[in-house]
């Protein structure tokens, strides 16, 4: 005799038997902002003005991204309601129906642990409780409270981005600099006017899933408005690297002309307010803000790299 | 209750089977790794000082 009707053997078709896929995990852990966070970390780690063995290094910026991908998890577990209701995150592994809510808040957790207990082990306990700090803050201060609740989500949540060049600095060092400092406050001004251009464009599906996004309670043009202002005070701001001198000269140059293009295209979107144009504007100054961030660490990191590689070959006996 | 000689338990389909694989796999290699990172970091936290040691 069976339980179940018209069956002589169960099968796991019916039951919640998980179908995902390592890769559908690996998407949990959202691998572009990974790569971000991974490429403003090697900036803090680079600017020290200690040494740090590769090994050390490279095992830190894993920790670091592990960190960020727990975070990313976290958000997917917290925010799987408000994820199926958006195009652009309807495709998540949650809403998609191949990673239950129970496994990714598993997952996060657990990689949180494992990233937060590796940094200090592998660093030093300074730099493992700055990323405890950055999940916590991304998690429980942003997607938990800031994100649904007020139109300054981004702002505010904004310092958790920020935070790696921090965190790396201080796993070289064991300590937090000015220079390190410059680089959170350059990400941290640098948010605000990346977000709110996509805002523009999205702001329909934030207004279908309750999000509470700028363009959405105060309306487009007050959008506009912070947007301009936060680029005037990102442009300069920008210079800070070469001003602070650990940056060169051509970082300085650099940084200028992308700091003018930033308040082209942020004006381009405070005067262009209708039709299909302004929300070209918009758009281009989404992508271009994404140019705008790698291109000053890549400068960073570059001339760091370079000046290292030089150092090798002076030292070597040949 | 089962009948005597009926199979207990669930059956998985192809696609459970598969991808349960594909995880434990993945979390081999993710354990393996970590094992020989730490290896590598605590070597190269000691540096010389590995060979130091009284005989």
């Amino acid at each position: 005799m069976s339980f179940i009707s018209g069956s002589s053997e169960r099968t796991a078709s019916d039951l919640t038997v998980s179908i995902a896929s390592p890769s559908d995990y690996l998407a949990l852990l959202k691998p572009r902002v990974m790569s971000l966070v991974v490429f403003t970390a090697l900036a803090g780690v680079l600017i020290a003005p200690t040494h740090v063995h590769p090994v050390i290094g490279f095992a830190s910026l894993l920790a670091i991204a592990v960190g960020a991908g727990a975070s990313g998890a976290l958000n997917m577990w917290y925010d799987a309601d408000i994820d199926v209701l958006m195009k652009r995150t309807r495709k998540r592994p949650i809403p998609a129906g191949k990673i239950s809510e129970g496994d990714a808040l598993g997952f996060g957790a657990t990689l949180a642990v494992l990233s937060v207990m590796t940094l200090g082990i592998v660093a030093n306990w300074l730099a493992a409780a700055l990323l405890a700090f950055t999940i916590f803050f991304y998690v429980v201060i942003y997607t938990m409270w800031l994100k649904r609740s007020t139109p300054q989500n981004i702002v505010i949540g904004g310092a958790a981005g920020a935070f790696p060049p921090i965190v790396g600095y201080a796993a070289a060092t064991g300590e937090i600099s000015l220079a390190s400092l410059a680089l959170f406050a350059i990400i941290f001004v640098w948010t605000p006017p990346h977000f709110w251009s996509l805002a523009l464009v999205k702001a329909d599906e934030y207004g279908r899933a309750g999000i509470p996004m700028l363009p959405n309670v105060k309306g487009a043009n007050r959008t506009r408005l912070e947007i301009l202002l936060y680029a005037i005070v990102l442009a300069p701001l920008g210079l800070s690297p070469w001003l602070l001198g650990f940056a060169s000269l051509a970082y300085g140059l650099l940084a200028t002309v992308l700091g003018a293009l930033m308040l082209l295209f942020a004006a381009r979107v405070y005067f262009v307010r209708t039709g299909e144009r302004a929300d070209r504007c918009a758009k281009s100054l989404f992508g271009f803000s994404i140019l705008y961030l790698f291109l000053l660490f890549a400068e960073i990191v570059g001339e760091r790299l370079l000046a290292f590689s030089q150092r090798l070959t002076i030292n070597l006996p040949w | 209750m089962t009948n005597a000689g009926e199979p207990e338990g669930i059956t998985l389909t192809p696609a459970q089977l598969k991808s349960r694989r594909q995880r434990n796999v993945a979390i081999g290699i993710a354990i393996g790794f970590f094992v020989l990172l730490f290896y590598v970091v605590t070597i190269a936290k000691l540096g010389p000082g590995v060979l130091e040691r009284p005989l």
